[in-house]
């Protein structure tokens, strides 16, 4: 263990060394700030230009008991001069505010990382809540990493000795003290925090000075003290020309749906019912209202969805949000918007289940419950968000779908993409084709309620329009919508129902293949896998190994062409965030090929590098096979 | 828009080409005549009227009516109905429900569309039982009741529809009776005129599963010594030579003299007296009370939902899609 003590500055230089990219982790207690730490780290990073990607790790608790183990907020980025697709395996640098913290989060840090740490929160009453019987720092745990102590209590206590805060207050300023320290040794500017703490606190002068003194005060700590061996500086990112923005995948959603609804010319109605991890699209829809955005929060799950369902009856476009548990309470509902063939989006924000299961945690559990989980017969379109950015062209690929079919759309998304955040390249909005509604409002000779478009579609008429009158519900029904118990018109509109959303595919592309067209292996992922799968495979051809990728945005209906491109392939690897259900899937509509399932459900995504060893591992067995 | 060349709508006009489909001798046909003859007179629009309705003999209503309808599922036609509004305040939207749809499985939606107060009439048709499914008890049936689910009669006691209204904060609580036309189409009309949630329970027969409840108390001929008309403004009397009276003693509500009963009054802001009324219905020496239990004036949802969209526009500018994609801070890389 090499330890460099903040008391205790030692002459030297500060070389200014390049780096490609940096994981860093912070980690602290639930009220210590974390997530506000990373997201300024975050965004400070986006302004500079480097890529990014990030993984909030947060307990549902709010407020855990402070200083233990459950109560560990963590907040993992990696920046990056080049173009990555993960927050990154094992972080290079770990920032720990307490002894829980630490022991939480050692075993992810890279051999040889280095460890920030707190000591000012070591003593022996923290020591005990973490349930440490040693002290991690004397007891050899850290052997084997480079660990820099900082008593960051007593350091911001001095800081802000002229402070009119109390000293509780003081020591909340503690993250902006450490976010300043990994400022210095990461050449990052303060401006854009010293400008975010303005506005956040613009109320609150005493709180925006405190702050600002503590970040400068960790920033000049590692310019004077001498703490670390040199300064770092990852250059900027050579990502594609464009104008870019740094999106979290809720807002991202959000952004999506209105954008989608205006390509409709419909005004948008969300209900939801608050539930982690997908409050925050009502939440940044709530603020969007002067877009025309109409939000109810609603009474409960079924609520949401039924008043959706009424908005879209009346010729809105009707939207929801939830996460898993909610989309259970939904259900019966999805039938009827099958059933009267009503357009609605359903973002579902999934978590680890089943039940209340870990509602801050990712997982990917809810795809074959979203294609198949209802009652009788009931299919509906299911598209999924691959990362932050794309929840935007998602939302609007639901509502395409939705107008264009008139039925419900499942959009997944999951925790991972929902807090995560990437720079957005931003799109050209002239470019972007409307789908405009065009509602039917004369009764031709032949018209029917239930008569079909090209797409399958039926007429939408909405109320208010004279002469069109009629009556729809969740009885079978004939053309005409009256209620029909016609054994064969039964047969016929379940087949039409079937048949319509089979028919989206003709809508979609076929996925490209990354790497070669033909080969031992394929691997097929899916959600917000993609950019752990992109830089597993990377890693694998890296090492002189051919390896072929391919991502479905579409999950049902599948887009058309893939049972070509699977046989061309001797083995198709599914790596997933649940037990087997795109494997499942595959096989049921394209059983000719042979599937090996890869499947994790810890409540953190895959690593880089346990995919590229499966990988390996799996070429390994096809090549005896 | 000018009415003056439309001819005058007739009750045929709002009657669909379906058949009606509830058993022989069903309150339902009553209410659903006196539902369409009262939109006809009242110069309603077919083409601006919506039906919401969840599940049950009940919920059928809007297949019969040629308005714009929608047959939902158990329960939830408060929150699709809650929809349709908020999407368009202009149509004329009216709930239809019975005593399982709305306090059962849906007793949720009903509290919160009543405190919620959007401007659409309920019109729950109690007729203490669960007819659709054969013959359950409902939330609504007495104590004792015995049905094939309930061998040994049921133990829970019912709700008082018009005290669970009251206690959602509805604004607008009446109660009529499926054969006395006169009566029930007074009250559509009140809850028609009502700017808020008019929640109207309407008591109604089921010939199959259920009559004696309805025989004992609201038929024709006992309907006058059994039933109360509560009039906004006029004395609480009641009985066929109109000499029985009702008197409020504290927190209490009496028999009395015609000459010595107290004048109702709807539109108190305390819930008390409708409450303590609707209350009546426990003690069998009390006559059931029909009649408008409250009418108060409270903000609408759909109206408020609507306003912070244009008070929002008014603010900070009708937003345009650049304004949300290209916020916060961006940077150009060349």
């Amino acid at each position: 263990m090499t330890t460099t003590s903040a008391q205790d500055p030692q002459p030297g230089e500060l070389p200014l060394q390049q780096l490609d990219r940096v994981v860093i982790r912070f980690a602290g207690d639930s009220g210590d700030g974390m997530q506000v730490t990373g997201n300024q780290f975050t965004r400070t990073s986006a302004l500079f230009g480097n890529d990014l990607a990030t993984l909030p790790d947060f307990p549902a608790e709010i407020r855990a008991p402070a200083g233990t183990r459950p109560g560990v907020s963590g907040f993992q980025l990696q920046f990056s001069s080049e173009d990555i697709h993960t927050p990154g395996d094992a972080p290079d640098v770990l920032v720990a505010m307490n002894p829980a913290a630490l022991m939480v989060n050692i075993g992810t840090l890279k051999p040889g990382g280095v460890i920030v740490v707190n000591t000012g929160a070591f003593r022996e009453t923290d020591l005990k809540k973490a349930k440490c019987d040693t002290n991690p720092l004397e007891d050899g745990t850290l052997e084997g990493y480079r660990v820099i102590e900082v008593d960051i209590n007593a350091r911001v206590n001095e800081a802000l000795a002229e402070s009119p805060l109390s000293n509780k207050d003081r020591q909340r300023c503690k993250n902006f003290y450490t976010l300043g320290l990994m400022y210095w040794v990461y050449s990052r500017p303060l401006e854009p925090t010293l400008a975010w703490l303005e506005e956040k606190f613009a109320k609150k002068p005493e709180l925006v000075e405190a702050n600002q003194l503590a970040l400068k005060a960790g920033y000049n700590a590692g310019d004077i003290r001498e703490l670390f061996q040199g300064q770092y500086e990852v250059p900027k990112a050579k990502l594609a020309p464009g104008t870019y923005r740094n999106i979290m995948g809720n807002e991202a959603l959000a952004i999506g749906l209105v954008a989608g609804a205006r390509l409709a010319n419909l005004k948008p109605v969300f209900c939801s019912y608050p539930i982690t991890p997908a409050s925050g699209v009502l939440e940044a829809l709530a603020a969007y209202k002067n877009h025309g955005i109409v939000t109810i929060q609603s009474e409960d799950e079924i609520a949401a969805i039924c008043s959706a369902i009424g908005a879209s009856f009346s010729g809105a476009l009707g939207m929801t949000g939830t996460s898993g548990p909610g989309m259970a309470l939904k259900g019966e509902a999805m039938g009827l918007a099958i059933s009267t063939e009503l357009p609605l989006v359903i973002v579902d924000v999934q978590r680890a289940g089943p039940s209340t299961g870990m509602p801050t945690k990712v997982e990917q559990s809810d795809l074959l419950s979203s294609i198949y989980g209802r009652n009788g017969d009931a299919p509906m379109p299911v598209i999924a968000i691959s990362k932050p950015s794309d929840a935007f062209d998602m939302a609007i690929e639901a509502c395409r779908i939705a107008v264009q079919y008139m039925t419900p759309v499942i959009l997944l998304s999951d925790n991972f993409i929902a807090n995560g955040a990437e720079p957005w390249p931003l799109p050209d909005l002239d470019a972007m084709e409307p789908f405009e509604v065009e509602f039917t409002t004369e009764k031709s000779d032949d018209f029917l309620s239930f008569g079909r478009n090209e797409n399958l579609a039926r007429p939408w008429v909405k109320p208010g329009t004279p002469g069109m009158e009629f009556r729809i519900g969740g009885l079978e029904k004939a053309p005409t919508s009256n209620i029909s118990y016609d054994p064969d018109n039964h047969q016929a509109m379940t087949d039409l129902r079937h048949a319509k959303v089979r028919k989206v595919a003709d809508s979609i592309p076929t996925p490209e293949v990354e790497g070669p067209e033909s080969g031992e292996l394929l691997v097929v992922g899916w959600g917000s896998t993609v950019g752990i799968l992109k830089q597993a495979c990377d890693r694998v051809r890296a090492g002189g190994k051919d390896v072929s990728r391919l991502h479905l945005t579409h999950v049902w209906p599948l887009p058309h062409g893939l049972d070509e491109i699977f046989s061309k392939f001797d083995r198709i690897l599914v790596p997933e965030m649940n037990v087997e259900q795109m494997t499942v899937l595959l096989r049921g509509e394209l059983p000719e090929h042979t599937y090996v399932s890869y499947n994790k459900v810890t409540g953190q995504p895959f690593l880089v590098a346990e995919v590229a060893e499966r990988i390996e591992a799996t070429l390994a067995e096809t090549k005896k096979a | 828009m000018t009415d003056i060349a439309q001819p005058k709508r007739t009750k045929k006009d709002f009657a669909s080409d379906q058949e009606v489909r509830w058993c022989p001798g069903c309150g339902d046909y009553a209410i659903l005549n006196a539902v369409q003859k009262y939109l006809a007179d009242a110069g309603k629009d077919p083409a601006k009227t919506v039906f919401v309705s969840g599940i049950g003999c009940s919920s059928r209503f809007p297949y019969y009516m040629n308005t714009y309808g929608f047959h939902t599922i158990h329960g939830r036609a408060p929150a699709v109905a809650t929809g349709v509004k908020v999407a368009n305040p202009d149509l004329d939207v009216w709930i239809v429900t019975g005593d399982g749809d709305s306090l059962s499985i849906g007793g949720n939606h009903l509290a919160h569309i009543l405190r919620r107060n959007l401007d659409v009439n309920i019109l729950m048709f109690n007729n203490e039982i669960y007819g659709l499914t054969k013959g359950q008890y409902s939330p609504t049936s007495p104590v004792g009741t015995k049905k094939k689910s309930t061998p040994m009669g049921s133990i829970d006691r019912p709700f008082e529809p018009a005290q669970f209204a009251l206690g959602s904060q509805a604004t607008f609580v009446a109660r009529t009776i499926d054969q006395d036309i006169q009566h029930m189409t007074k009250t559509l009309a009140a809850a028609d005129a009502h700017r808020g949630t008019s929640f109207i329970e309407i008591l109604q027969n089921c010939v199959i599963f259920n009559k004696d409840f309805y025989a004992a108390n609201v038929e024709r001929k006992v309907r006058a010594d059994r039933t109360i008309d509560l009039v906004p403004g006029e004395p609480m009397i009641y009985g066929k030579e109109r000499d029985k009276g009702l008197r409020f003693n504290g927190f209490e509500i009496e028999r009395c003299a015609a000459d010595e009963a107290d004048v109702w009054r709807a539109d108190t802001k305390s819930t008390a007296p409708a409450v303590i009324l609707a209350g009546m219905r426990d003690d069998p020496e009390m006559p059931v009370p029909v009649g408008l239990f409250r009418s108060v004036e409270a903000p609408n949802y759909e109206i408020g939902v609507n306003a912070q969209v244009d008070d929002a526009v008014a603010v900070k500018g009708a937003g345009a899609l650049e304004d949300l994609v290209y916020a916060g801070e961006t940077w150009t890389v060349e």
